[in-house]
């Protein structure tokens, strides 16, 4: 119980220093936002006072208010959900934006990272049972392609599946003019169809590094003396390398798919943007593209509450596979 | 013991000769080719800018193939694609190795002198590099780099080292206590040893190799996430990098147009540049564990087994 409750004090600790980063950083920059903003806003259509208040507080202003007082006013704004109105798709509230771009971008990444680390530690755990197999020896391949610019393995596929061979749609998150968003069978189907592309770049781009950690942790763990008299007294193979080896060797692939889900969000960025993928990631280019500052502040935070999110999930997870996580703490 | 030298320099050479021939990788076939092929892409990055042209001279060429004039062919405004990739290059390489530095030299600071120190500062240490690991590092870059207007190639390095320390001071941190709680480190400062020489004389040459590896790691990283920057439009204004090849290439309609000459090198740079440095970073792995070298199933041909019984043993692998 220890444990769990000093995993959750550091997430909200990390959570309210990424708030505060979002604070502080425009207020550091050169140049005034809150200007830049209001005059896209008021291209748009009438500024009200309120808005304009609710612009200053969230990217800093050089009105006369302490800048403890902003601070205090800024938290609670962010808490209640109010993250201000965005430019690019006004006049919508930031948080509609991000409610509907969130989904398609969970869907697409969070389930291709899930595929590309199963597959991964799978075939890792194959790979360093059979050392020096044809498995082992594709591993230094696979890390190739992790070596490949994410975007340019991408675009090369985007070519060849989708210009040369025309197997895959090019971009979009679905067929925009024989379906209509909704739960039927055609819709669904459009979106796997129009996912499988963008998922299959980021498993090829991310698997090695899952096979290369999961292969030299089995080598390790293979090489402990537990194992060694499980083979002496005697145990089938795949039961020595599934429940004995593969056991121990998964902990720090666990451990470090916490980690990466940081990177899994910041890739869907470039993903989204190779594929013109209705999801956060375009959203935030769109918002980086009109200096739309409320609403690239809203991605920042709902990206960081998500990756702080997922990570507390695998920390409280990996207590419960590891024993001694919760003996040490 | 056959030779004890009274003269305490000779000794002290001697073990230093002894301890770099330790810590030098083995010439493996991998750290050859890694090395080989690093080095012949760092030379052009060095040498390739003095010999080429102008790379943003315009042609009325126009998008053409590779051809005796041109090599490597030209880009839509008949720019030539060589010149630029060599330029582009050197300055991917410039960003690599400033991250590479900016980035140990924090991760080693807040890595190792926290865990030294222990106590509160190694508490407050690891609180703030936890924090900084799960903050995700590319939004926060490209937050950061939207709001500058006018930005140099040293902006974007800084801003990638900022967000890209966190994870190796992890590693040098847990590396680090494991060492400081062994025994020579606790006769040192028992000898009274100032805390400064321990750190730099004691501790850091076993953490050599994994900061090589970490430095490694960084700057793949770095080439990576600029890449990745420019790509979206957010790199260095005004510099030839991989990345911005491969954004103008991209806005070019380079890949619609079938124009391979000009969006196939720089993505093959980077590639190749990142697996000559993972294979460089393979060895120094093979140096940090040595259960990775020994191959156990070679070993057991060792063991005294007739052919026969391996192949038994094979086949029970097999099941």
């Amino acid at each position: 119980m220890r444990y769990v409750l000093q995993k959750i004090v550091f997430y909200i600790v990390a959570f309210w220093a990424a708030l505060t980063l979002n604070f502080v950083l425009p207020r550091l920059m050169p140049g005034n936002p809150v200007d830049i903003m209001l005059s896209k806003l008021a291209q748009r259509g009438p500024v009200t006072p309120e808005t304009r208040q609710a612009i200053e507080l969230l990217l800093g202003t050089d009105s006369q208010q302490p800048i403890l007082d902003q601070y205090v006013q800024y938290m609670g704004q962010v808490l209640t959900g109010n993250l201000g109105i965005s430019v690019t798709f006004f006049p919508a509230p930031v948080s509609q934006v991000i409610s509907q771009t969130l989904p398609w971008t969970i869907g697409l990444i969070g389930i291709s990272t899930v595929i590309s680390f199963l597959l991964g530690v799978g075939l890792g755990q194959l790979a360093g049972w059979k050392r020096g197999s044809w498995l082992d020896n594709v591993i230094p391949v696979t890390t190739m392609f992790q070596s490949v610019p994410y975007f340019w393995l991408a675009l090369i596929l985007v070519f060849l599946l989708g210009s040369v061979w025309q197997i895959f749609p090019i971009n979009g998150g679905y067929d925009v003019w024989e379906t209509s968003p909704g739960w039927n069978a055609g819709f669904i189907g459009s979106v796997i169809y129009h996912g499988t592309l963008p998922a299959l770049t980021i498993v090829l781009s991310s698997i090695g590094g899952w096979m290369l950690g999961m292969r030299n942790m089995m080598v390790s763990t293979l090489s402990e003396d537990y194992i060694v008299t499980a083979e002496a007294k005697g145990l089938r193979p795949r039961r020595i390398m599934t429940t004995y080896a593969a056991r121990n060797a998964v902990l720090p692939s666990v451990a470090g798919f916490a980690i990466s889900l940081g990177f899994v969000v910041a890739g869907s960025i470039v993903t989204e943007a190779v594929f013109s993928y209705p999801g956060i990631g375009s959203a935030l280019l769109q918002a980086v593209g009109s200096n739309d500052y409320a609403l690239m502040q809203g991605i920042f935070l709902v990206i960081t509450l998500s990756v702080l999110g997922a990570n507390l999930l695998v920390d409280l997870l990996y207590s419960l596979i590891d024993p001694r996580t919760r003996a040490r703490a | 013991m056959t030779t004890v030298s009274s003269d305490p320099t000779v000794a002290a050479e001697a073990a230093t000769r002894v301890g770099r021939a330790r810590t030098l990788p083995p010439l493996t076939p991998k750290l050859v080719a890694g090395v080989g092929l690093a080095g012949a892409i760092i030379l052009f990055g060095l040498i390739g800018p003095l010999v080429v042209g102008d790379p943003s001279r315009v042609n009325d060429i126009g998008l053409s193939g590779p051809s005796g004039e041109f090599l490597l062919g030209t880009t839509q405004t008949g720019q030539d694609v060589l010149a630029q990739l060599a330029y582009a290059t050197r300055g991917s390489l410039i960003i690599g190795a400033v991250v590479g530095v900016l980035s140990i030299a924090l991760s080693a600071f807040f890595g190792i002198v926290g865990a030294y120190a222990g106590g509160w500062v190694d508490e407050g240490f690891s609180l703030f590099s936890n924090v900084m690991l799960v903050i995700p590092g590319l939004p926060l870059v490209i937050i950061i780099s939207s709001y500058v207007q006018d930005k140099s190639l040293l902006l974007i390095a800084v801003v990638l080292a900022i967000t890209s320390w966190a994870g190796s001071a992890r590693v040098l941190r847990g590396f680090t206590l494991s060492v400081r709680s062994r025994d020579y480190v606790a006769a040192a400062r028992v000898s009274g040893e100032k805390s400064w020489r321990i750190l730099c004389v004691e501790i850091l040459p076993n953490l050599i190799p994994l900061l090589a590896s970490q430095a490694v790691f960084a700057v793949i990283f770095a080439i990576l996430g600029e890449a990745g920057l420019s790509f979206l439009g957010l790199g260095a204004s005004g510099s030839f990098t991989w990345g911005t090849m491969l954004y103008y290439a991209q806005n070019g309609l380079a890949l619609r147009l079938e124009a391979w000459w000009w969006f196939v090198p720089p993505g093959l740079l980077i590639a190749l540049f990142g697996a000559a440095l993972s294979l460089i970073n393979f060895s120094i792995d093979e140096i940090i564990n040595p259960k990775l070298r020994t191959q156990t199933r070679a070993a057991r041909k060792g063991w005294g087994f007739s052919r026969r019984e391996l192949k038994t043993i094979a086949k029970e692998d097999e099941l």
